[in-house]
């Protein structure tokens, strides 16, 4: 490790010299802040960049790790997406609507990584409202994949994964809604995981679509992923839709072999239409190399695979629309103030704070809940929401995780897609469906296409199996280093 | 096309976002590819099949009725576009 520089560390490799003594908190800080100033003009990860709260916060850290009371994050830097909370500090879900709005609260993941004294670098670029899928959708700026600068990160966490990918923080905090983890995650190279739905508490979260909705960390390697889910699984009374499940030592699964286990192709995903042969025979030797570790695959079959990206095009504006309404410039954030009335004050607050996806899916769930199409839209979609759940139910009957594509296709350049906003939904396919089921899922980097571009495998297991995941994603990285190569900056 | 200009309008009313006439066509054609492409939900029979709102149900979260940490009125303010001691400011809606 002697010839890296601090910022390049994983989580594990800096809590291990931190505890030594070999590295201060004020060194790693100050190394990975230079760092962003030094790539930020190119990568654009970063909405707000902490500089001093962060250096204040190491110096906290130095002082408890020289006491002995540091835990394994204590002086970590951390980067936080924009649609987190963070009590006294700019948070904006890249929207001129929440462009000048300071909580007044942290999050709970927030308050569970200030209790164990993380230092938080900054505030990472997003779609706005996470609607999107590539990050060009916020409103200040897009971010650049740091593996090839004129290609998209993927989104909507964009910002948290390449901040990951191009060394500007040791790991950050990203949400997925439809894979706005898992994506961005396999598009740059890193570890990324939605977690089970109420594995993690969502309060102080931003609401997109709440029955959707998780947050995640995005991580260098798996092991760095455990010890981040250590400090932010768990029930908070805050969230009513958080699960009282106990929260095993994630790290505890980081050992032993994979024998006996039994891992299920889904048909339906490795022989989708659209998926790039480079990605395909990436996932291919990924499934090999584990049935070399042990590991027993069989086909299996989620039938209604098709359905998942229109019934998420459903459910999900649904419950934006009626989440975003609360943005009415009355309480917080933009408001229009030429207007006169109420109404008209209402009517341009929206129209000017409200990027164009932002608005699309707004009118797409106001007009599938309007009278007249509530069954027709929201009702069928609900009905064939429990249609995919029962496939995953009857897949995990014969195997304990299902490996698939991230993504049909690797990060493509800023711009191909913009104006096309079906085909952008249509390349979620293989997301979307964990969400909609609400089970765990976890992009593990697992190869390169002839350009260079990274490409992730995709583990997904029943509810709260994190552990098992983990276990796959570990040992598949013991016989593998994609997950080690470094973009060039 | 699947969703007409009149309706995009009505929608974004009910929505209150008021968008202009290039908007709203553009709006009525990608929505009504949208809902085009959504439309293929209908291939499948789901008579007797129950909808599903949330992936993990649970039934209601109770706790304790007591008083727990809450923001003061000045905090809960503090974002607010217009106010003033204790209260949120909006335009005039009764009377002139």
């Amino acid at each position: 490790m002697s010839d890296m520089k601090p910022y390049e560390f994983t989580i594990a490799q800096a809590a291990d010299m931190l505890r030594r003594h070999e590295l201060t908190s004020q060194t790693l800080t100050r190394s990975v802040l230079d760092r962003i100033h030094a790539v930020e003009d190119k990568v654009g990860a970063f909405i707000t960049i902490l500089d001093e709260s962060a250096m204040e916060q190491a110096v906290s850290a130095d002082v408890l790790i020289s006491e002995g009371r540091g835990g394994v994050l204590t002086g970590i830097p951390i980067g936080i997406k924009d649609l987190i909370c963070t009590e006294g500090i700019r948070t904006t879900c890249a929207s001129r609507m929440l462009e000048h709005f300071i909580p007044p609260y942290d999050a709970t993941v927030i308050r569970k990584l200030k209790a164990a004294g993380a230092v938080m670098v900054g505030k990472l670029n997003m779609d706005e409202f996470a609607m999107g899928a590539s990050t060009e959708n916020s409103a200040f700026k897009p971010t650049h994949n740091p593996w090839d600068l004129s290609r998209i990160p993927g989104g909507s966490s964009g910002g948290s994964a390449a901040a990951v990918a191009a060394d500007m923080c040791l790991g950050s905090l990203g949400s997925d809604t439809g894979g706005s983890i898992r994506q961005p995650s396999s598009h740059c190279g890193v570890v990324g995981m939605k977690p089970t739905y109420g594995r993690i508490s969502r309060f102080g979260l931003v609401a997109f679509a709440s029955s959707l909705d998780q947050i995640g960390p995005i991580t260098k390697d798996t092991r760095d992923c455990a010890l981040l889910m250590n400090a932010l699984a768990g029930y908070d009374s805050m969230d009513s839709t958080s699960v009282p499940e106990p929260v095993p030592d994630y790290t505890s699964f980081l050992s032993g072999d994979l024998k006996g286990m039994v891992a299920g192709i889904p048909k339906e995903y490795h022989a989708s239409q659209g998926l790039d042969p480079e990605v395909a025979a990436a996932v291919r030797q990924a499934v090999q190399t584990l049935e070399h570790l042990g590991v027993r695959c069989v086909e299996v079959s989620l039938p209604h695979t098709a359905y998942a990206v229109a019934v998420y095009y459903v459910i999900a504006p649904c419950e934006a629309s009626s989440n975003l309404a609360r943005y009415d410039g009355v309480k917080y954030g933009f408001r229009d103030v030429s207007a006169e009335s109420l109404m008209d004050m209402y009517r341009n607050t929206r129209s000017k704070g409200f990027g164009p996806e932002v608005q699309r899916r707004i009118l797409l769930g106001t007009y599938s809940l309007s009278s007249g199409y509530y069954d027709a839209y929201y009702g069928k979609a609900s009905r064939v929401r429990t249609l995919i759940m029962e496939d995953f139910k009857a897949a995990f009957k014969t195997c304990d995780v299902l490996l698939s594509p991230v993504a049909p296709t690797p990060a493509y350049p800023i711009g191909q897609h913009i104006d096309d906003p079906l085909t952008m939904y249509l390349s979620d396919i293989f997301t979307l469906s964990a969400n909609l089921a609400g089970i765990p899922g976890m992009s593990v980097p697992c190869g390169f296409t002839e350009q260079g571009l990274p490409i992730g495998l995709q583990l997904m297991g029943p509810h709260f199996s994190e552990g098992n995941l983990l276990k796959v994603a570990w040992h598949f990285e013991q016989s593998t280093d994609f997950h080690k190569r470094k973009a060039t900056l | 096309m699947k969703i007409s200009k009149e309706e995009v309008i009505h929608v974004a009313d009910l929505a209150r976002i008021e968008l202009d006439a290039s908007a709203v066509e553009k709006f009525s054609h990608q929505l009504g590819a949208i809902l085009e492409y959504v439309d293929t939900l209908n291939q499948l029979d789901t008579s007797g099949v129950n909808p599903t709102s949330h992936a993990i149900s649970r039934s209601n979260a109770f706790r304790e009725d007591t008083v727990c940490a809450h923001l003061p009125a000045e905090r809960a303010l503090a974002n607010a576009p217009d106010k003033d001691e204790t209260t949120f400011l909006v335009p005039r809606i009764i009377g002139g």
